[in-house]
């Protein structure tokens, strides 16, 4: 589905709230792991969705920012408060946290953060020789935000340019076959 | 300054909502607007529900701080402000002091979206639907966190209820609403979740979702009526609060300022809820009969109807005073009531100025119908009896569940019924008439 890019309005997207978002998701990402109140961690992990949601809102995907809030911050969060909350605390404060894999875990974020830095630096040449990195800062067509819903919908479902529809339902199936097994696992006699 | 004026000037012509025009002066002053109607309305409300709740039992309510009561609310007010704010001292302070706050901004959030008018919005979201159902169960988070943060057990059982009680019925809730919004893809191209656009789809289709489809649209509107009872935690699923066996549920431990956020929070929210079943069903801003009865006469005519209901409410105001005890201790009281009589009046009088009626007759026909949903949570809480917790799952999963699916399904096969028709079956028809007819 070909969507009429907006030439209009400029983004609101002004790098300022991106900054401020990224810094509450990093200090909310932080927060989850340090805290030793498993509460705490999810509130502070409740607070790293929202905050995501709000980038999807940044990125012109209200879709997907709506549904983060609903699954993640409403559905999901919920039922985690709702185990965490019967856990005795007093217990948990006296346990030692422990991390056996920093190594491997440092490592592991390196690398992961040298691809990303490298993703955005290299610079690509494209068959008319124009030199740019894969995320050109000019000629970027923005789409109208009213669209989003209708724009997935189509994606996923039209007859014609409905690429996604297959993968998909291939993601739930996952679900299901992680709600199965989770059922076998906590039940020996069904 | 011109500039400014300019500024604030050019929404004016405008046929958006302030946030889809980028205005922000004007989206500045319907936030404001919006949040203080919505605080009166809060305030109308606990006067209300104990004078309907009181008429129903046989009582007379509230009657001496001001006529008949009517400053009752504030005294209550005043008297949960210079209330002692109390923090146990086992509680986890800092979430015991973030919970009433993210219910208060869960229940308030979700007004940027409701469309009190085509252009009465603060703005119109591609997803304002989706946006209200998830902001809004967002307030079980406060809810939980406040009953975990109190560190004592009636609040600790009431925000495991409430936990259980909101996630089991947003799932009915979702899918009625999901059958509603199948609703607005009929007979265009495609279909919306936008809060301004659902209402026009039922203008265009010349019906309320409410009686479309006949009886599934009613099906769907029941479920999310119940459903949305429980998911704002009154009576008679008020299970989390229950004051016979919980004390207060999930707030007993909160006093003063931080119990009235939750006051507050909780009639905004049942607002708000209110708002979407309006939105979705009951045409919204819509007056009755805009298709069969349209023309200039009809809306003139319509157009009273705002000033007035405010000037009835002042006569009777006035029918009241005049009935007062005319015994000297009663004299303030009965001019305080000729005054409030005299306010009301001015409104309704205000109200036929034709630039004020053109501009709010929509809010005004939205109002009424919240108004209506608003007296159907006090008559609930009036006459059934609190279901036991075992028998709001058995509701919530095993009836209204089931209904939602089966529900949805039906929709979708009779909006897709009324599309293939044309195209499929009357062919066919056609087809196997012709076949009789050449056989015989």
């Amino acid at each position: 589905m070909n969507l009429p890019p907006v030439t209009g309005n400029p983004p609101v997207a002004t790098p300022y709230f991106f900054y401020g978002l990224a810094a509450i998701m990093v200090i909310g990402g932080i927060l989850v792991i340090t805290r030793k109140n498993a509460v705490h961690s999810a509130l502070a992990l409740i607070t790293t969705l929202l905050a995501q949601a709000a980038l999807y809102l940044m990125l012109y995907a209200p879709f997907v920012a709506g549904v983060q809030i609903i699954l993640y911050a409403g559905g999901i969060m919920v039922l985690f408060l709702f185990v965490i909350m019967l856990i005795s605390i007093e217990r948990a404060e006296k346990e030692r946290q422990f991390n056996k894999q920093w190594l491997v875990g440092i490592a592991a974020a390196g690398a992961l953060g040298g691809l990303f830095i490298a993703v955005y630096t290299t610079v690509t040449r494209t068959g008319s020789g124009q030199a740019s990195t894969i995320f050109p800062s000019v000629g970027r067509d923005w789409y109208v935000e009213g669209q989003n819903t209708q724009g997935i919908a189509s994606l996923l479902f039209d007859q014609h340019s409905g690429t996604y529809m297959f993968a998909f339902e291939i993601a739930s199936l996952l679900l299901l076959v992680a709600i199965i097994g989770a059922v076998v696992m906590a039940k020996k006699r069904i | 300054m011109h500039d400014f004026v300019q500024y604030v000037e050019s929404y004016l012509g405008s046929d958006k909502t302030p946030g889809a025009a980028g205005n922000i002066f004007w989206a500045t002053v319907y936030v404001l607007l919006v949040f203080v109607g919505l605080s009166i309305a809060v305030i109308a409300m606990n006067w209300l529900e104990r004078k309907i709740l009181a008429h129903m039992q046989v009582r007379l309510g509230p009657m001496r701080v001001g006529p008949h009561g009517l400053l009752q609310p504030i005294a209550d007010a005043l008297k949960l402000l210079l209330k002692e704010d109390i923090i146990p001292d086992g509680a986890d302070k800092v979430v015991f002091w973030v919970a009433p706050f993210i219910v208060v901004l869960a229940a308030f959030t979700v007004f940027v979206v409701v469309p009190f008018g085509p252009t009465h919005a603060i703005t119109d979201m591609n997803i304002g639907i989706l946006f209200m159902l998830g902001v809004s169960s967002l307030s079980v988070l406060g809810i939980v966190t406040a009953g975990w943060a109190s560190n004592s057990h009636y609040p600790l059982i009431g925000a495991l209820r409430s936990s259980a009680q909101m996630v089991s019925y947003e799932v009915a809730m979702g899918l009625a609403v999901v059958s509603a919004i199948l609703m607005t893809s009929l007979g265009s191209k495609d279909g919306t979740l936008s809060m301004i656009e659902i209402v026009q789809r039922q203008q265009e289709q010349g019906v309320w979702f409410l009686f479309k489809f006949f009886p599934l649209g009613i099906i769907a509107f029941a479920i999310f009526a119940v459903a949305m009872v429980a998911e704002t935690n009154r009576a008679p699923f008020d299970l989390p609060e229950a004051e016979s066996e919980l004390t207060a549920g999930f707030h007993t431990e909160y006093s003063g300022f931080r119990w009235s956020l939750f006051f507050l929070a909780e009639y905004s929210a049942m607002i708000a809820v209110s708002s979407i079943a309006v939105t979705l069903w009951l045409g919204g801003w819509l007056r009755p009969f805009p298709n069969l009865l349209h023309g200039a006469t009809w809306d003139l005519a319509f157009s009273f109807i705002p000033g007035l209901t405010f000037l009835f409410l002042g006569v009777i105001c006035f029918y009241n005073t005049a009935r007062m005890p005319k015994h000297p201790l009663f004299k303030i009281q009965t001019i305080g009531l000729a005054a409030f009589g005299a306010v009301l009046a001015l409104i309704g009088v205000v109200m036929f100025i034709p630039v004020v009626r053109d501009r709010v007759g929509d809010i005004f026909w939205f109002s009424a119908k919240v108004a209506g949903f608003m007296y159907l949570y006090i008559w609930y809480r009036g006459t059934f009896p609190r279901y036991r917790f075992d028998q709001l799952m058995k509701v919530g999963w095993k009836v209204l569940l089931p209904t939602g699916l089966a529900l949805l399904i039906c929709t979708a096969l009779w909006a897709m019924r009324s599309e293939v028709w044309a195209g499929v079956i009357v062919p066919v028809w056609l087809g196997f008439a012709d076949l009789l007819r050449r056989i015989f």
